[in-house]
């Protein structure tokens, strides 16, 4: 999806006001909870960061997996079933969740690069819908029920995440590393490479980097954030179901990405939130959900693939296509 | 959101049934032969909708994520028309295809043709959201119950073969299914337009130069495939109940079947889809359990030896 992503040219201005805007979210992001139910906003929180993730394949290394669901599900059934059946505290069954998404990602990475652009996205969709399958007949699943009443635990020992101040701020601090992280990664050397393999796959390669392995290595990071992501909802609602492994959720998050901007920081964050409020909107209001996101990507399909983020950048903070420093 | 019912579950319940009458005899040779034709006619879905997807994306570079959406769009149709009009089974059989195909050539003039510029993927990302708009249409007015489709009296009952029973209606799926996808292949292979179709796949800024009207050719291939899988919608309606989910698990289904038979070729798409139904239908005896997942699982050892699929030209 090169041809759609930013220029990645902006003004020491727009770079300053960009960074003032990041610190405003934060701070409102700490204020959230005296103001918007909590457990709203931890929701969006978990999701915003499962679509920085996915952002981070999508965005940034121009590859489109429709499996990210088994990620972000798989790692909450590992989770939830660590703290429910082995007692494990919340921090490790959320690193087993991580990890275990990111052992997931290894496989189907490893088989999904073999192919390139859209067969990549239809492998992906196929391998997450054998592991769906998987989910619905494995025992530990508690298969249509999912896992339910999973304690929350005190975290290291010390704090008690049952206050729900508690959770919200340690599910605070989990997204803000999460997409530290994933900043971190885009704007290292390995994040450059990434982009160049984005852009042109085939310099890449006749530059002398083994395309394959930083595809790889990019997906299971996605995969790995993704899993921190959904262990971190299992914790947060105490449940895991089959709702979290199905192809509607892999759609969902690419439709965050793609309305929020695909390829900028902030616009996953955004798409999420988007569309996790319109959802909690619609469920009251009887409009069928699938009918409203349908209908979304396709107008963003055609005239929106900026994204409300790249929009604003393209128009308001890095206009020129000449001229500025890079940011 | 997702039901976990498969769009195939139906199919085995008949067999179950079958399967019961087999029992009576006694005979283990016929729960397989049983299986095997359950197989023969998911594949023949398989094989039909398989072929559409290869159509469109032969010439259009699209992967139809709404394939699906119109293979239940087309079922539906069929089951109003008896319903509301009480148009039965033969007249749908034309009526269905060609408004399936009337709607696809819509969707194409109206949306898809602003997207052969920019990244495949975003034809992807729009058929999906038509898929979901379609399937949301149907599941908001008919909830996600089965409606049954009754076999047309013609085809009604069996024949005994001697080493087994095959439903009348079940014999004409896989006959007209073969029908259709030889028809396809001989259009496509044999024909002027079929030339046309085959060298603006190749190159079509040349194609046009020589005076072959292409976006005119990019509609009707649309259209063609979209008629394909309404046909194969309408031919599904009394094998599996009509429900706006059964297109969506079917579809990711077929998208493994393309994986693995690739989409350079029309008739590459076709065995394959036969194979895989046959395969899953043996799996059903050995190993019930895995006969969701063993097209997964042959996607998977084929990307591994033959990353480009059996019969696939590009890597």
């Amino acid at each position: 999806m090169s041809e759609l992503t930013l220029q990645e040219r902006r003004t020491a201005a727009s770079v300053r006001l960009e960074w003032g805007l990041v610190a405003l979210g934060v701070l409102a992001l700490i204020a959230a909870p005296f103001f918007i139910y909590p457990i709203f906003v931890m929701k969006m929180l978990c999701f915003a960061l499962f679509a920085c993730a996915f952002n981070l394949l999508l965005g940034y290394t121009g590859l489109l997996s429709f499996g990210h669901a088994t990620f972000f599900g798989g790692a909450a059934y590992l989770c939830a079933y660590a703290v429910k059946a082995w007692g494990w505290p919340p921090e490790a069954g959320i690193l087993l969740g991580m990890g275990g998404a990111a052992l997931l990602g290894l496989v189907m990475g490893f088989l999904a690069i073999r192919r390139q652009g859209i067969y990549f996205a239809m492998i992906t969709l196929a391998l997450a819908q054998m592991f769906y399958f998987f989910c619905v007949q494995a025992p530990f699943t508690e298969g249509e029920d999912g896992i339910q009443g999973v304690p929350r635990g005190t975290l290291f020992g010390i704090v008690d995440l049952n206050v729900t101040m508690n959770m919200y701020y340690v599910v605070l601090a989990i997204f803000l590393i999460g997409v530290f992280a994933v900043w971190r990664i885009v704007n290292s050397p390995f994040g450059m490479i990434l982009r160049s393999i984005r852009e042109n796959e085939n310099r890449a390669i006749s530059l002398g980097y083994s395309v394959g392995r930083y595809k790889l290595a990019a997906f299971v990071m996605s995969a790995a954030l993704a899993g921190l992501a959904g262990a971190t909802k299992a914790i947060v609602f105490q449940f895991a179901t089959l709702t979290d492994v199905t192809w509607q959720m892999s759609g969902e998050v690419i439709l965050m990405n793609l309305l929020g901007g695909i390829g900028t920081m902030v616009g996953p964050v955004v798409g999420a939130g988007l569309v996790v409020g319109l959802e909690n909107t619609l469920a009251t209001s009887g409009f069928p959900v699938t009918i409203a996101t349908g209908l979304i990507f396709m107008v963003c399909v055609l005239i929106f693939r900026r994204g409300i983020v790249g929009e604003i950048y393209a128009r308001w903070l890095a206009p020129a296509a000449d001229g500025g420093d890079k940011g | 959101m997702a039901s976990s019912t498969c769009t195939l579950n139906c199919c085995t319940k008949c067999l179950e049934y079958d399967g019961a009458m087999t029992m009576i005899f006694g005979i283990p040779i016929q729960a397989l032969l049983g299986q095997l034709l359950v197989g023969l006619i998911n594949g023949s879905f398989y094989a039909m909708l398989s072929l559409g997807l290869a159509v469109i994306f032969g010439l259009l570079r699209i992967i139809n994520f709404a394939h699906g959406a119109l293979y239940m769009f087309g079922a539906f149709i069929g089951y109003l028309l008896l319903v509301h009009l009480g148009i039965g089974y033969w007249p749908a059989l034309v009526l269905v295809p060609s408004a399936v195909g009337l709607f696809g050539m819509a969707v194409e003039r109206a949306a898809l043709s602003r997207l052969y510029r920019i990244d495949p993927l975003y034809g992807l990302l729009f058929t999906f959201g038509m898929a979901l708009v379609i399937e949301g249409v149907f599941r908001f007015y008919y909830g996600v119950s089965g409606n049954p489709y009754a076999v047309p009296a013609l085809l009604a009952g069996g024949t005994n073969l001697g080493f087994m029973f095959l439903p009348n209606y079940r014999g004409w799926v896989v006959l007209a299914s073969l029908i259709v996808c030889i028809g396809t292949w001989l259009l496509i292979e044999k024909t002027r337009l079929g030339s046309y179709l085959r060298a603006a796949t190749e190159n079509p800024e040349l194609v046009q130069a020589f005076g072959v009207n292409v976006p005119l050719l990019l509609t009707l291939t649309y259209g063609l495939g979209a008629a394909l899988a309404g046909l194969a919608g309408i031919l599904a309606a009394p094998v599996y109940q009509v429900s706006p989910l059964m297109g969506s698990d079917l579809i990711i289904v077929v998208f493994a079947v393309v994986v693995i038979g690739g989409m350079g070729s029309i008739l590459g798409a076709i065995v394959t889809g036969y194979m895989l139904g046959l395969a899953e239908g043996l799996t059903k005896v050995f190993y019930p359990e895995a006969s969701n997942l063993v097209v997964f699982v042959i996607m998977a050892i084929v990307l591994l030896l033959r990353p480009a699929g059996l019969f696939g030209r590009d890597a």
